[in-house]
């Protein structure tokens, strides 16, 4: 366990790292996107840190801030049994570098953070989208994309087939918020 | 021209077809581009998202209390697994400790849990193969176990049993009983399905040898669970992250040698067993006490106190009104979920409601390999890989 503490701060000698953040008894870092490959391939090769495994790549959606996403790499390291989050922060034009290269299935985690959140990973061999449904346009899980969607779709007996509308609701979505905390 | 003719000849023997999304075999919304070379498959591109319902985007508008009963819908095979992860992020972030009579009811569940989805795993798996009985042998047994559902939450399959803070409801009389008798049987059942399946001459040749992952692959493609330890890699996280009770309780992790489906097969029967003996050993070490923590910013107070104390009604009251404030803080939860590494990535802002709930489905990750796994085979064979990488499109789609 002493060992683990030691080695997370000392990882600014083989990673560029911007900033080491610990909420609880995670640890991350935060490097900058031109880096992350660098750093990606470097903690999973070298043999003190081994992340050989990537877990799951998230997106994080800032809305307002001046680095409005943030891409979160998982990796686990299976021969030392520890966990570390990298992170990196984009704005809306800001590409990020595919990690396909270091990690193969780094492949549908992009493809889904370029469907729900439209960054864009370049050198990436298969930039599809992944969840939504064909022809969907926008990015869902940004925040300022509404929860109702713009379109709903209903069978349209007389074309016989499912046609698309523009959404129509007869109440605004509410959003109960609460001002005395307890 | 005779030139451009022979090559014309060549492309045409590559075709492609469709496989889904209506498929029985597909085990649910799997939409496959298939490539294929006379019946060999050159190209598999799944195309997933059919049974998206944006839960991830739905979380963020919900409290954190409302948000549970989502995961019971991701894998609706394994539900209280997910639950489970969901309620052990809400209370790391929450910095809660929960008593250790729901610790054990946690694990009792998150067992019976286990054995119900590779229940499903094996019998769907062998009906796409082409045995219809262990499948109907199977199903009687998932009858019995998701009665223990109903039981204590009174939903078969979406229990909302799991909370954060502890479980919903105590159990109810005569319920570990049952559960013991139920344990004592099991085993003969697992017997026969074993017997119609692991030395079958037809299950063997379809299974052995088919859909081969190298260890190093697997660790490439990020694999989890049962699809891990099928290609020789001892990883459990009940063994090497242990959350609940699982640190004090002996199991063994049964690990594949030459990563094929058989392999993985063997394993989840395997593993079914090493549930039966956890639910065992935590039947012994269950004793009386409170199944929830006594945090009411997190849990609600019981019945009985509401009618006696003001405080407990506004608790309660705020507590399904407001709903859960966490503080600031993030947290990737993985617990060992009957398909492999569930996980939820939660950020909390400080308001009732999380900030971003990522969720971490293995089946994602297990399905986008089936392109490289199943390249090389026969058709018929991507219906095994399919059905061994355990897939379902609740999760996968989230």
């Amino acid at each position: 366990m002493n060992i683990q503490i030691k080695k997370f701060e000392e990882l600014n000698k083989i990673v560029p790292v911007l900033v080491y953040q610990r909420s609880i008894d995670e640890s991350s870092i935060v490097v900058s996107h031109e880096n992350v490959l660098l750093s990606l391939y470097c903690l999973k090769q070298h043999i003190g840190y081994q992340y050989n495994l990537l877990t799951c790549i998230s997106g994080v959606d800032f809305l307002g801030k001046e680095y409005r996403f943030s891409v979160v790499y998982d990796l686990l390291s299976l021969n030392y049994n520890t966990r570390l989050k990298v992170k990196l922060f984009v704005n809306e034009v800001t590409t990020v570098p595919s990690s396909i290269n270091v990690f193969i299935n780094a492949n549908w985690w992009e493809r889904e953070i370029w469907d729900l959140y439209g960054i864009y990973f370049y050198n990436h061999t298969d930039l599809r989208r992944i969840l939504t449904d064909y022809g969907f346009e926008g990015n869902p899980m940004k925040k300022d994309f509404p929860l109702s969607g713009f379109s709903e779709l209903r069978y349209d007996d007389s074309k016989k087939r499912i046609v698309a509308e523009p959404l129509e609701l007869t109440q605004e979505f509410r959003s109960f918020t609460f001002e005395t905390p307890w | 021209m005779l030139l451009k003719k022979k090559e014309l000849s060549r492309e045409l023997k590559n075709f492609t077809i469709n496989f889904g999304p209506q498929h029985p075999a597909a085990h649910g919304v799997l939409r496959l581009i298939l490539e294929l070379d006379g019946e060999v498959v050159t190209r598999a591109d799944p195309h997933i998202g059919l049974l998206h319902r944006g839960t991830e985007k739905l979380i963020e508008y919900k409290t954190y209390i409302q948000a549970l009963p989502y995961f019971d819908r991701l894998d609706y095979v394994s539900m209280m697994s997910q639950e489970h992860t969901y309620s052990l992020a809400v209370e790391k972030l929450g910095g809660v400790k929960i008593p250790r009579r729901a610790q054990i009811i946690r694990v009792l569940f998150a067992e019976i849990t286990r054995i119900l989805n590779h229940l499903l795993a094996v019998g769907c798996h062998a009906m796409d193969v082409g045995a219809m009985t262990p499948f109907l042998w199977a199903f009687e047994e998932r009858e019995k176990l998701m009665e223990f559902y109903e039981r204590v939450s009174g939903a078969r399959m979406h229990a909302a049993y799991i909370r954060p803070g502890g479980v919903s409801l105590d159990l109810p009389l005569g319920f570990l009983d049952d559960l013991y008798l139920f344990a004592n049987q099991f085993n003969l059942r697992l017997d026969e399905i074993e017997e119609m399946l692991t030395g079958n001459r037809i299950w063997k040749e379809r299974l052995v040898d088919v859909g081969v992952v190298s260890s190093k692959k697997a660790i490439d493609w990020g694999f989890s669970g049962v699809m891990l330890r099928g290609s020789g890699i001892p990883w459990d996280l009940r063994k090497t992250q242990p959350y609940e009770i699982y640190s004090e309780l002996e199991f063994s992790v049964p690990v594949g040698n030459s990563g094929d489906c058989y392999d993985r097969y063997l394993i989840r029967v395997e593993e079914m067993r090493q549930s039966l003996n956890l639910i065992q050993q935590s039947l012994t070490l269950l004793d009386v006490g409170p199944i929830k923590s006594s945090n009411y910013k997190l849990n609600p107070p019981y019945r009985s106190e509401m009618k006696n104390s003001m405080e407990a009604v506004i608790h309660h009251f705020k507590l399904y009104t407001e709903g859960i404030v966490l503080p600031f803080g993030e947290t990737y939860t993985a617990t060992e979920a009957p398909k492999g590494e569930f996980g939820v990535y939660l950020i909390s802002n400080n308001t009732e409601k999380p900030y971003r709930c990522k969720i971490k489905a293995p089946g994602f990750g297990h399905l986008q390999a089936l392109n490289e796994m199943s390249k090389g085979h026969m058709i018929a064979d991507v219906v095994t890989i399919i059905g061994t990488q355990d897939i379902v499109f609740g999760e996968v789609d989230r």
